[in-house]
This record gives C-alpha cells, structure tokens and sequence, in this order.
C-alpha cells in the first residue's frame, strides 16, 4: 500500500468500497483513478471482471467504439469481444477532445488520432495496478506475472483479475505505465477482428435516439419556416383539434417555427399538416441557388479579397504564367448538399425527480448540448445530463455549432409544465429543407506549363461561403480572415508545385451552412486532381508519373503521399485496363490521412457510364482497425461520389426546392460495383479515417470519365449530360 | 378504431385510425424499434417488414389493410434464410451505422425467399430500392452471396 495521505487513503477506500477500478484522466490531465477526485474514467473494471470500455466519442457508424475498445482490451490483453463498451457522460474538463479545444466533440476525423495514447495509456495503467496487487497478495515478483483474457498467472498460481480489482483500486497509479510492445499486438492490426456493435443493429435491437419510447412522453414536431429567415406571424391549431392524440400547438419564442404536441409520431405529423401558419418573411432570404451561382462565379473574375498564400506573390505567379508556353484554365462550381443520414434527427429530454434533465441524443457535441440545456432551462450545469446514444448516421450533420435541434428540443420542453418527456422528431422533408447544408464554392484556375511540360505557375482563385465564421471554433480556424476549411486541400497541398498562388473570397450565406464529411475538401480535392489530371494531359504525360513529378521533394507528406499513389496503380493495374474501360486516378491528404484511389468505368450501349470498380490505397499510420478503415474507404467513396454523380440543393426565394429521396437520391447499390481497399503498414500515429475516403473519390470518376468523355467542372454530373448505368 | 394484428405470430389488437401507416403502429403502439422511420414515403426502404412473407414498406402500408395478414418484423425474424443471412451480416461487418440494416436484412430475406442463388445483378435489381447513406452496398451485396451459399450447405 503505497497511499501518501489519509485523504486520499479514505478516498480511495471509499472507492474500493464500490468494488471498481476505474482509470481515466484528471481535470488536471493527469492518468488517475477513481477515489483521486473529480475522474471520469475510460476503462472500467468491476469485482466480476467485467471491463468496460467508456467511450468519449459517439458512435455513428464509423467505429470509434470498436476503435477505442480495441485499445484498452489490447492493453489488457483481452479479445475485443470480452470486453463491454458504454459512452460517456457529458464532461468536457474531463472527456474533451484535445486537438478541438476545451470541448467534448467528435468530428474532423480526430478520435482516434486524440485518443490513441490516452486510452492505451488507461488500459496499460489499469494492467499493471491488476499485477502489482496479485504480486503482493501472492508474495512473488511482478515480473513473474502475466495477464492474459482476463488471468493473471504466476509460477504457482492463477486468477482471474476480478480477485484482485478491489486491491489494485487502492494502489496508486502508475504516472507513466508501460504501454505494450507492438511486436506483441493481437488486436491493433489485426485484420480479422470484428466491429463490436453489430450484432445489436443486426438483430434490430440497437437503441438510436428515434426509438426511445419513456413513459407518458410527448413527441414534438415542428412547423418552420419554408423561406429562411422566416418567422411565425400567426397561427392556427383549430384544424388539428380533431386529430386524437393532438395535444397542443406553440410558437416557439424565437419565432422559428411553431412547435406541434401529440402523444405519438404519427399524430403529430398529422396535427403539424393542420395547423396553419402565418409567416413574417421581412428578413427571410429571397436569393435562390441561381443567383449565389452568379455572384461566387462573379467574384472569380475580380481580384480576390482574401490572399490565402502566405509563401507567394500573386504577380509573380502571373508573370509566370504570361511567359508560360501553354495554360489550362477551368471554372468550377459546386452547389449546396444536404447530408440526409440515414435516422433523421431527434433528442429527447426527460425531466428527473430532482429538477435535473436528461437529454437522450446521438450526440456529436456534448459540450453544445450542455451548454444550450443549461441556458434555455436555466439549470445549473450539474443538472444536465447528456445520455450519448448511437447515431444513424451523422457525416456532419449532427455537429451543429449552434445545437440548432438540441435548441428546439429545449424550447419545446421549455414552454411545457416540464412534468412529461418531450422528444422531438424530424421528418425526412425537415432535414432535406432544413438548411445546414455543404456550402456552394466556385473555384477558377489557371496553370501555365513551360515547353517540357512542367508547370511554371498556378493561379487558383477560390469563392464560397465561410462555415466557421461565427462559430465557437472561428477562432482556431479563422486567421487573417482566411476560413481555413474555405482552402484547405489546396493552399496547403503538399504537392512542390511552383509559382502557386491562392485566392479567397466570402460570400454571404444565403442558408444556414455546416461542414459535410470532408468539409473543405469536399470541393479542394475535385478542383486539385482534375486539375492535375488536365496538366498532364496538356504536358503528355501519363497521370500517375505527372503527379510523383511533384511528389518528389521528400518530404514526409510528400513521401506518403507518393507511397500511397505507387500503391494503388499497382492494385488497380494502372496503364493496362481492359478494353472498353477506362481508370481516372487521384491523391490527396486530408485529416492527416493520405489515399489514393483509381475508378474505373465502363460505358453501355446508350453512353450511360457504369462505375465498374474502385481501387483504393490508404496511409492513416498504423492501422488500428483494418476492417474499419476498409469500411470507412468504401463507404466514403459512396458517399462521395453519390454526390457528385446527381445531388444538389436548390433555392428558389429563399426555399429549398428539394423535399426528400425521391428528389434528393442517394447512392444506390447498382450505383457502384466493387472497392478494393490497401492498407499501406506504417508505425506512425493513427490519424483519421471517418473523411478522408470521400475527397479522392469525386475526382478519381471525373478524371476516368474524361479519358474518352467530357471534362465535368460543374457538379453535379448528372446536370451536365452524364448519364449513369 | 379497435384493429387486430397477427405480427411475429402474436396476436395483438390495438385503437388506429384508418390510414394509419403500419410503420407507427409497430414502432409507437408496439414498442417495436427495430423497424426504422427513414423517409415516410418509400423510397428508402428502412422500415421493411414481411406481410404474408414479401417485404413490403410499413410506412406506405395503411395498418387496416393488413389485418389478417402474417406480420414479420426484424424482431420476428427466425427462419433459416433469416439466420444465414444475420450470420452472413456478421461475418462480413457489414454494419455502420446500422440505421438502415433491418430494412436491408428483410429485403434481404424476401430475395433469397424467391430465389436461392441470385447473381450480383438480381441482387442489385433486388436491393436497389433498400438506400444506405454509410454505402455499405459492396458488403451487402458479399453478404448475400455468402448467406445463399450458407443455405446450400
């Protein structure tokens, strides 16, 4: 027993009272367990040896519950399916996500790259309190020791680590555990371990926040504005009053909609198609999709408002240009997308006996859900709770700033007597029409190419419309007026191209705008590889060598980004496609992963083009999961590429002219053919895999389209004569 | 209006109205989630259920018009093709998000009902109507392939 002070000796008796060790991180940041104060942990072990894994990111489909398990039953040298998974609780001095600032969140393809050595770090701390207290109990060296699927064994004698979790709770912890030696790994990396959520969502029993059915609840739905902008003059509920299981109609105070009470979901759609509506549209938006098109693609010409290279002079670049021996130049543009996950977005709030509330979210940003319950209900925040559920599906949308249905939810239960639950519902047509969608951009540029083909300069002016201005995170991503994620994949390539300028200039929002999967790259990417591809074929040269050309320099980025290149022209079989195919290719980094990929199409009798197979190659550093990666690839492709092939957003006035799938179709299975994925072995930090498969995707089709077919700069495709099989 | 239900072989009797969808009477009256609210108009296919065996969309089926029919929803799913096809599902990961995956799994199941050994292309005619926003196409497609050869075996 090595406790330093009665203090802490009766707080960690009282927490060996409870029979759990639980390892986490301090407020004060340093690994501790429970009994040293404030600590919620991320690894749990109870007297039956139960291990749970806590898990601080949500769940919506890209693995981090696999993920972050993985690392803490690697540590404790546990199968993956031994080990429980829950979420955590809403603390962000405790869980916050350390590449996003003070703040409990998960998006930006960050959980694993933030908590990789923490959970490992949990994990090994927890392992080496198990040995140290087997180690005394039995009289013999740890060293002496092992521990293996929940077993500690010795010279003489084995048990299982429930035997000594009471013990080891009152060890002090270990500041600076062992973490194991990747020689020995038998889950990270490991190809044939299985994501730990399935079976639930397999068998139809996984609780998303939509089934959640608490007693005497209300289920609200909400009639907002058509126009945005728009707020409720007047309205009438008297044609819902007939509607049984009709409870009430409400303006909400913020004049955004009315909101519509019924005791099931079906009568509360019903009651919001009766209740009229008078709106105020004196500061709705009046512009449609067409005219934000005039004016992004109106600013290209001008100069641009922002310089957003911090190397270069924009006149040398046009000088080089000017004494270039040929120049490419391309228009861009790229409308609004809405995200459409799959389970439409709902929370509910629960009142509890002492005044507090639970909020039942799949919830993306905790701290936003916190910090909006705690103002609108006026509570203290210890009276909030946030109950992370698993998300059908999120690709940003869940990841509001502004909390924007968590705000609804709020004021909804807010006008009530708050004795009953209240959850909130959107249809399909609310999240279509909702607004928070991928911002338009147009991007213009111009390459000059000296006679041996090189490039000389590249002018690359950039309009759209800034998502984090305004924001909570405006002040870690705006510099200079600059929106990084308004440049970023292009300002920032690591391609060592000279004579590089980029220009930047904001548009006023005409909607409400949000990060999509990929954010800004959604749009660098597809401008930086068709590009590419353009100026290789001015230079004639083949794709590939063309861009290893500027891939040379030796730079780390440069070196993996190469790697990964030579990787999936291999794979794909590069330069030797069959006939009546043909393979466009693209590279690009983004959220510190590198992929590369190859699409390859064939074209039927008619001209429709059938995306016959993907190839793709991946360098996120070492590989946790492959499995995940593999499925993060292939489904970040589809989502890429369902985009791009035939969705957008339009405004007319001020109101969305999509409604839901039908108008707004997602990626369907004929829609794409097979995705062979390459895991390129590395023993770097694991960086992001949730986005950087949808960049590449885009570009790698429009450069095999544009083999034997039209170059296509103004997405989505389909709007522009191309026709899919 | 009092309706009598016969779904995963229980008989239940509720009050609807006509016109109700299928959809919220086995989600909000039953308490039966596994069945998913996507899109309310067809087109996404994640509430699908069995009636009388053919997955149909329970958000555009009026709950009168299937009284007296055999209801099967995912919670209800306990056939051989029904197991081959969850283990098939398992084998592969095909799961993200998992929002969408009762309405494939049904769909699923009434494909290799009808047919034991569908190629890719009768899969993809099949399934096309069943949306995925995660795209987990290519391992559903793999799953079903794997499910009908765990059938044969």
């Amino acid at each position: 027993m090595t406790l330093t002070t009665s203090r802490r000796g009766f707080l960690a008796t009282a927490a060996a009272a409870t029979g759990v060790l639980a390892i986490g991180i301090s407020p004060r940041g340093a690994l501790a367990k429970a009994g040293d104060g404030a600590l919620n942990p991320f690894v749990t072990i109870a007297p039956d040896g139960t291990v749970t894994a806590i898990i601080k990111h949500f769940e919506k489909g890209q693995g981090t519950a696999t993920g972050l398990s993985t690392l803490i039953a690697e540590e404790l040298n546990m199968s993956l399916d031994a080990i429980k998974f829950e979420f955590a609780p809403s603390d962000p001095a405790v869980y916050n996500n350390s590449l996003f600032g003070p703040y409990q969140g998960t998006g930006g393809s960050t959980a694993m790259a933030n908590s990789y050595l923490q959970y490992r770090t949990a994990g090994a701390a927890a392992r080496e309190m198990l040995l140290t207290a087997a180690a005394q109990r039995w009289g013999v060296a740890k060293s002496a020791l092992s521990l293996k699927d929940g077993t500690i064994s010795g010279p003489d004698q084995s048990g299982d680590i429930g035997e000594f979790v009471a013990d080891a709770s009152l060890l002090d912890v270990p500041a600076d555990p062992a973490l194991k030696d990747p020689a020995q790994f038998r889950i990270i990396g490991n190809p044939d371990v299985h994501r730990n959520d399935q079976n639930s969502k397999i068998d139809g029993t996984a609780q998303y926040a939509m089934d959640l059915h608490l007693e005497n609840q209300m289920v609200v739905v909400i009639k907002r504005s058509p126009r945005m902008g728009g707020s409720v003059a007047s309205f009438d509920e008297s044609g819902a009053q007939g509607i049984k299981g009709f409870i009430q109609a409400l303006a909400l105070p913020n004049g955004a909609g009315v909101a519509v009470y019924a005791d099931k979901t079906w009568a509360a759609l019903q009651a919001r198609e009766a209740v009229r509506v008078t709106w105020d549209f004196t500061a709705a938006e009046t512009r449609g999709s067409d005219e934000i098109r005039r004016e992004l693609l109106a600013s290209l010409d001008g100069d641009a408002e922002f310089d957003a290279s911090s190397e270069s002079d924009l006149s040398d670049t046009l000088a080089a240009i000017e004494g270039a021996a040929q120049v490419v130049e391309e228009t861009f543009y790229f409308p609004l997308l809405a995200h459409a996950p799959m389970e439409p977005l709902t929370a509910t709030i629960e009142p509890l006996a002492d005044g507090a509330v639970v909020i039942h979210d799949g919830a993306q940003f905790p701290t936003s859900n916190h910090n909006v319950l705690s103002q609108i209900l006026e509570l203290p925040m210890e009276k909030v709770k946030v109950n992370t559920m698993i998300a059908g599906g999120s690709f940003g949308r869940r990841a509001t700033p502004s909390a924007d249905y968590q705000v609804e939810v709020a004021l909804a239960f807010a006008m009530t007597d708050r004795t009953r639950p209240v959850k909130l519902v959107w249809s399909r047509e609310d999240d279509i029409t909702g607004g928070y969608y991928r911002p338009a951009f147009a991007h213009k540029v111009r390459v000059g190419l000296d006679d041996s083909g090189k490039i000389v300069g590249w002018d690359h002016r950039i309009a759209g419309q800034s998502i984090f201005k305004g924001t909570f995170f405006e002040s870690v991503m705006v510099h200079g007026g600059i929106d990084h994620a308004s440049v970023e994949g292009a300002a920032d390539t690591p391609y060592d191209i000279p004579g590089m300028h980029f220009g930047l200039t904001d548009n006023k929002p005409a909607t409400t705008l949000l990060w999509w999967r990929s954010v800004g790259h959604t749009h660098t990417a597809y401008v930086m590889e068709s590009m590419m591809d353009i100026a290789a074929k001015a230079a004639g040269k083949d794709a590939v060598d063309f861009r290893l050309e500027y891939l040379s320099g030796g730079t780390p980025d440069q070196q993996r980004l190469a790697g990964v290149l030579e990787l999936v022209a291999q794979k794909a079989g590069w330069g030797n496609v069959a006939k009546g195919r043909s393979q466009g290719v693209a590279v690009h980094k983004s959220f510190g992963s590198y992929v590369a990929q190859v699409a390859e199409i064939s074209r039927d009798e008619n001209g429709a083009v059938k995306i016959e197979k993907f190839t793709a190659a991946v360098d996120c550093g070492l590989p946790v999961n492959p499995n995940v990666i593999k499925a993060q690839i292939e489904g970040g492709i589809g989502y890429g590429i369902g985009a791009i092939m035939r969705n957008e957003i339009t405004l007319t006035g001020g109101e969305t002219d999509q409604f839901n799938f039908p108008d707004y179709e997602p990626l369907r299975m004929r829609d794409i053919g097979a995705i062979d994925t390459h895991i390129i072995a590395s023993s770097e930090a694991p960086t992001g895999i949730g986005e950087p498969g949808t960049p590449p995707a885009g570009p790698a089709l429009a450069n095999a389209i544009a083999v034997d077919g039209p170059r296509i700069t103004s997405l989505p495709m389909q709007n522009e004569g191309i026709n899919f099989a | 209006m009092a309706i009598t239900l016969k779904l995963n072989g229980e008989i239940q009797t509720l009050d609807a109205d006509p016109g109700t969808p299928l959809l919220w009477v086995i989600r909000d009256d039953l308490k039966l989630t596994g069945t998913k609210f996507g899109c309310g108009v067809a087109a996404c296919g994640a509430c699908t259920v069995h009636v009388d065996g053919v997955p149909v969309r329970s958000c555009q089926t009026y709950v009168e018009d299937v009284e007296g029919s055999e209801i099967t929803t995912i919670e209800g799913l306990n056939s051989d093709i029904g197991r081959a096809v969850q283990t098939a599902w398992a084998e592969l990961d095909v799961v993200q998000c998992g929002y969408c995956q009762s309405g494939q799994i049904m769909s699923a199941v009434g494909l290799l009902s009808e047919n034991a050994k569908p190629s890719g292309t009768d899969i993809d005619d099949y399934m096309n109507g069943n949306a995925c926003r995660c795209a987990t196409y290519q391992r559903i497609r793999a799953a079903i392939l794997r499910a009908a050869d765990l059938m044969e075996a």
